[in-house]
């Protein structure tokens, strides 16, 4: 489903991001990414997103070589791409029920579908009380589970989650695993970048193992190894 | 589609008004002012235009004839004048009306009016008062009644003297002074215009600048930057529509305190007047400049954050 052929990416001032790397996702997968920081594995998810741009090689997303892609076509690759991220990357004027509807509106649903699928995926995220509060009025946890909610309204084919459970203490941590474990069994690849031991052990699914840009490990059934 | 997002556009362009409610504040505030003196140029165009108008009406040149000037010539000369392109009226004034004109002004200096009965006969001669379309044009009026198309019939003069070159100096020092203050008057306040449209591109500019993030958030989950635009510039709209009805608001009570002030002054017009008799003029270029500087300025500052 997902390709990096040979991806290598070097700064301009000549620092290696990454190198030589190529691997595979297949449909469904759950893929935890892991490595000390600076080893690349945020850089490995901003090429899926079109963040960043190869130096070298190239990234296909079904066949479809994402960084010859125009503009528009961008922004409609990012719609089939779920995205939760550390520092949660909430819209701070908006409530949680307009973060949510957002992310439908920009996919072109009308309004009678997001006044049916919001509510759902407040629900399947335990936050249908928090449906009217600001991002600032929510906990990190909430906040990490709203932007989950987000990413998974659109039924994309990919979450793309960046060391998701960085800013969360282990419960959430635990809830929010949880929850990324559940889309999994319902069919959605998950990409998970992370260097929390906890969760790739409790995960036993495939890991890839990263430093200095490049992959050192590819486990079927990994576990945290540095 | 495009209606669905045209409706979201302006509902999200509304909603953030009101959540950022200081900054649209603050934003609203500084386009007043720019608004403000926008409008205040267009007041100070008015004045002075209606000024030189005044004065210029107030120029004329005036023909006394001699006082054995036969009256056909005169009303024959009259006739020669008013075909001239350059003439805009002659106003005739016989001998009998000058006299009579003569003692009106006089009614209360008894030894003039005594003097006067002395004279056997009427010592005025008739005159013709000449109006020209345009000032510049006295000047060659003038000399066509220097000129042999004046002389009466047997060729001898019948004018006694033209008073144009008497007051032509005063006559041109007045014009290009009020050339001159009406050039600086305008350049001055496109100066602050220009500076003050420059302060609310930057207010926006700033304004926008906090929604960086957010920007970016957007882009992320993919929406297209006209959607990701819309909103914004839908809020720098409505700070040009609200700013500039408060502008006009204030000029209500402005003019017309300015008003009898301004009337006085200048001897032109009242501003009250002139802003009730042209407001659905005032309302366009106000309401309007302010909506189209509001939507520009939002549209260039959104434009920085999309093109990365």
């Amino acid at each position: 489903m997902i390709y990096y052929d040979n991806v290598s990416k070097v700064y301009a001032d000549r620092s290696v991001a990454l190198q030589d790397i190529t691997f595979t996702i297949e449909p469904s997968e759950f893929l935890s990414v892991v490595g000390h920081s600076g080893a690349g594995k945020t850089t490995l998810l901003k090429m899926l997103l079109v963040e960043e741009t190869p130096t070298e090689g190239s990234v296909f997303f079904e066949s479809t070589d994402i960084h010859s892609l125009s503009k528009r076509l961008v922004s409609e690759l990012r719609r089939r791409i779920g995205t939760v991220f550390q520092d949660f990357k909430l819209l701070p004027h908006k409530t949680a029920y307009e973060n949510i509807a957002f992310a439908m509106e920009v996919a072109g649903r009308d309004d009678t579908d997001i006044a049916a699928d919001v509510p759902h995926a407040l629900e399947l995220v335990d936050l249908e009380e928090k449906a009217w509060s600001f991002p600032d009025e929510l906990s990190g946890g909430e906040k990490q589970r709203l932007a989950i909610a987000r990413a998974i309204v659109n039924q994309p084919d990919i979450i793309l989650a960046d060391e998701p459970t960085g800013n969360l203490d282990p419960i959430n941590t635990f809830d929010v695993v949880q929850i990324l474990k559940r889309i999994n069994d319902l069919g959605t690849t998950v990409l998970l970048t992370t260097h929390n031991k906890g969760v790739i052990d409790t995960l036993g699914k495939r890991v890839i193992t990263m430093e200095k840009g490049k992959i050192v490990r590819d486990d079927k059934e990994g576990r945290y190894i540095l | 589609m495009l209606w669905i997002n045209t409706k979201r556009i302006l509902k999200a362009g509304f909603v953030n008004f009101w959540r950022n409610g200081f900054v649209s504040f603050a934003s609203v505030v500084v386009m007043v002012i720019t608004l403000f003196v926008i409008g205040f140029v267009v007041f100070v165009g008015a004045i002075l235009g209606s000024s030189l108008e005044q004065l210029q009406d107030k120029v004329d040149v005036n023909v006394y004839f001699l006082t054995d000037a036969p009256e056909e010539e005169i009303i024959a000369l009259k006739g020669d004048l008013e075909t001239l392109p350059e003439v805009a009226r002659v106003e005739y004034v016989s001998r009998e009306q000058a006299l009579e004109n003569f003692r009106a002004r006089h009614e209360n200096d008894e030894l003039t009016l005594q003097a006067l009965d002395e004279l056997s006969e009427n010592p005025l001669g008739a005159t013709l008062n000449i109006k020209a379309k345009e000032t510049s044009q006295y000047e060659s009026i003038a000399r066509f009644l220097e000129s042999d198309n004046a002389l009466g019939l047997q060729d001898q003069p019948i004018i006694d003297r033209v008073n144009y070159f008497q007051n032509k100096a005063a006559i041109d020092r007045l014009s290009k002074i009020i050339d001159a203050a009406g050039t600086l008057g305008l350049v001055i306040s496109l100066v602050f215009a220009v500076v003050s449209i420059i302060i609310v591109f930057s207010t926006i500019r700033l304004a926008i600048y906090t929604a960086k993030e957010e920007i970016g958030v957007m882009r992320l989950v993919g929406a297209s930057n006209t959607y990701i635009r819309g909103p914004f510039v839908v809020e720098g709209i409505m700070y040009g529509v609200i700013a500039g009805v408060i502008t006009l608001i204030i000029f209500y009570p402005l003019t017309l305190w300015l008003g009898p002030v301004t009337a006085g002054f200048f001897g032109s017009i009242n501003l009250f007047d002139y802003y009730l008799a042209n407001f659905g003029q005032f309302f366009l270029v106000i309401v309007v400049a302010g909506a189209a500087l509001g939507a520009l300025s939002s549209y260039l500052a959104v434009r920085r954050y999309l093109r990365i």
